[in-house]
């Protein structure tokens, strides 16, 4: 049995904003594979809960009509995998969401869920990153937009102020058309892991440079990270060998892995490196291109 | 902090009493259907498994109240009239039981993965990926794989006839 005090079940967002608005106590639950977990543990931070598990208005995957992509933070990973349009024209994320957990976690578990616990770990963040997602946030009579990059504060800390509500990710079309990505997570099993470093990179290719390159990480910092210096030292490089080799030099600069049970420092460096060659490699070949 | 909570539990149309507090795991266990396992209780061993609309999910990590107005399927539900399903068939053939405990959530998730992938013969690798939610202690999934296979393999000959050699 879990240890609650309170649970409300709102029917529409504006009442969840309400409920929000008077209990400050108050959390959010939706998927709730992280949520009931920790209350499993008798932690005392969700005792009151609002539940907005199954909104159907947090749902929505829609292309908009200037080609932007809303994706509702209650989309599950299996709602990602199996969703056509994020698979045509962000499949990385679909790429990504294959890697989290097994199916009976990815048939509940949340992308809103996953972003906003914070967790260094999150398989999400990193393809939202390099697509330079953008988070909608409501609160009962105001909304915001955040840059996914800023809404990571700290660890474990994210850009949510009590009462808001995450609605879901805004992606424009000048982030993902003509951009190819690939997204590799390095974990100890290939299922039902957390990883211990993840990597997603985006490419853009004109003739024979790279005219654009976003590069983030999971797990190799106190959040997951963008690499603004390498991304930014290689921009209009010529696509030759030694470029993988440059990048990899200077990916180090933004990130921050540190020793945890799970893996030595200087082995997440090691993973890193390598990873920012086969994974920027790959995105580049799904550009036509190769070096 | 009780609530009713209607829903379809193996085809029957129910209505419950539960603490809203319970898991999903714990209210079937409560009503007899006691086939749901709780293993971890935190969403790793998938022993708890039940079908959600059609969807393995962990019912450990699945607040009861939730289960308002679905459709739930556990594997008290899947023999018909004395005749074990396709898939529990399949197990027996294969021998894919050991001590047993995991078994009622593997037989869900394979009877939702056999359902979704109707028609069509799936990879080794894509079995052991649609079941990387539930662990098993025994018996090295070998057999569990094979079952599958079996399953999936019976399911088309009866479409198309078996293969004529």
């Amino acid at each position: 049995m879990f240890d609650l005090d309170s649970y409300q079940k709102p029917e529409t967002l504006d009442q969840a904003l309400d409920m929000l608005a008077q209990d400050p106590q108050a959390r959010l639950i939706a998927g709730g594979t992280d949520v009931l977990v920790r209350l499993r543990e008798h932690k005392g931070e969700f005792r009151c809960l609002v539940d907005i598990h199954d909104l159907q208005e947090l749902k929505d995957i829609r292309l908009e009509d200037d080609g932007t992509l809303f994706i509702g933070s209650g989309a599950t990973f299996t709602d990602l995998m199996e969703s056509a349009v994020i698979r045509e024209k962000v499949p990385i994320l679909a790429q990504a969401a294959t890697t989290v957990a097994g199916p009976q976690i990815r048939n509940m578990a949340t992308l809103g869920g996953n972003i906003c616990n914070g967790a260094p770990s999150a398989d999400g963040a990193a393809p939202l990153l390099v697509l330079e997602a953008r988070a909608e946030l409501r609160k009962a009579g105001s909304s915001r937009t955040v840059p996914l990059t800023e809404f990571y504060v700290g660890p474990m800390q994210v850009d949510l102020a009590q009462g808001e509500i995450m609605t879901g990710f805004s992606i424009k079309a000048r982030d993902y058309q003509g951009w190819t990505g690939h997204y590799y997570k390095y974990a100890m099993r290939q299922a039902m892991d957390i990883a211990t470093i993840g990597c997603a990179a985006a490419c853009r290719v004109q003739g024979q440079t790279l005219a654009g390159l976003r590069l983030a990480y999971i797990v190799a910092g106190p959040t997951p990270r963008r690499c603004f210096r390498a991304e930014q030292a290689c921009l209009g490089a010529a696509l030759e060998p030694g470029l993988l080799d440059r990048i990899s030099g200077l990916v180090l600069q933004d990130l921050a892995p540190r020793d945890s049970w799970r893996a030595a420092k200087d082995f997440r460096e090691h993973i890193i490196q390598t990873l920012a060659q086969r994974v920027v490699a790959r995105a580049l070949e799904r550009n036509g291109a190769s070096l | 902090m009780v609530r009713e909570i209607k829903c379809d539990i193996n085809d029957k149309e129910v209505t419950l009493l539960a603490d809203l507090r319970l898991s999903l795991a714990e209210m079937l266990r409560q009503n007899g259907y006691f086939g749901v396992k709780i293993g971890c209780g935190v969403g790793e061993c998938g022993a708890c498994t039940v079908l959600v609309d059609g969807l393995p999910v962990d019912s450990c990590l699945y607040l009861a109240i939730w289960a308002q107005g679905k459709n739930i399927r556990t594997v008290e539900g899947e023999a018909r009239e004395g005749r074990l399903s396709p898939v529990q068939q399949a197990y027996v053939e294969e021998g894919a039981v050991q001590c047993g405990f995991c078994t009622p959530g593997f037989i869900m998730t394979s009877t939702a993965f056999v359902e979704k992938h109707q028609g069509r013969a799936c990879t080794r690798e894509e079995i052991r990926q649609g079941h990387s939610g539930n662990l098993c202690r025994c018996t090295g999934y070998e057999n569990i794989i094979r079952a599958v296979e079996r399953c999936q393999k019976e399911d088309l000959d009866k479409e198309t006839g078996p293969d004529q050699e």
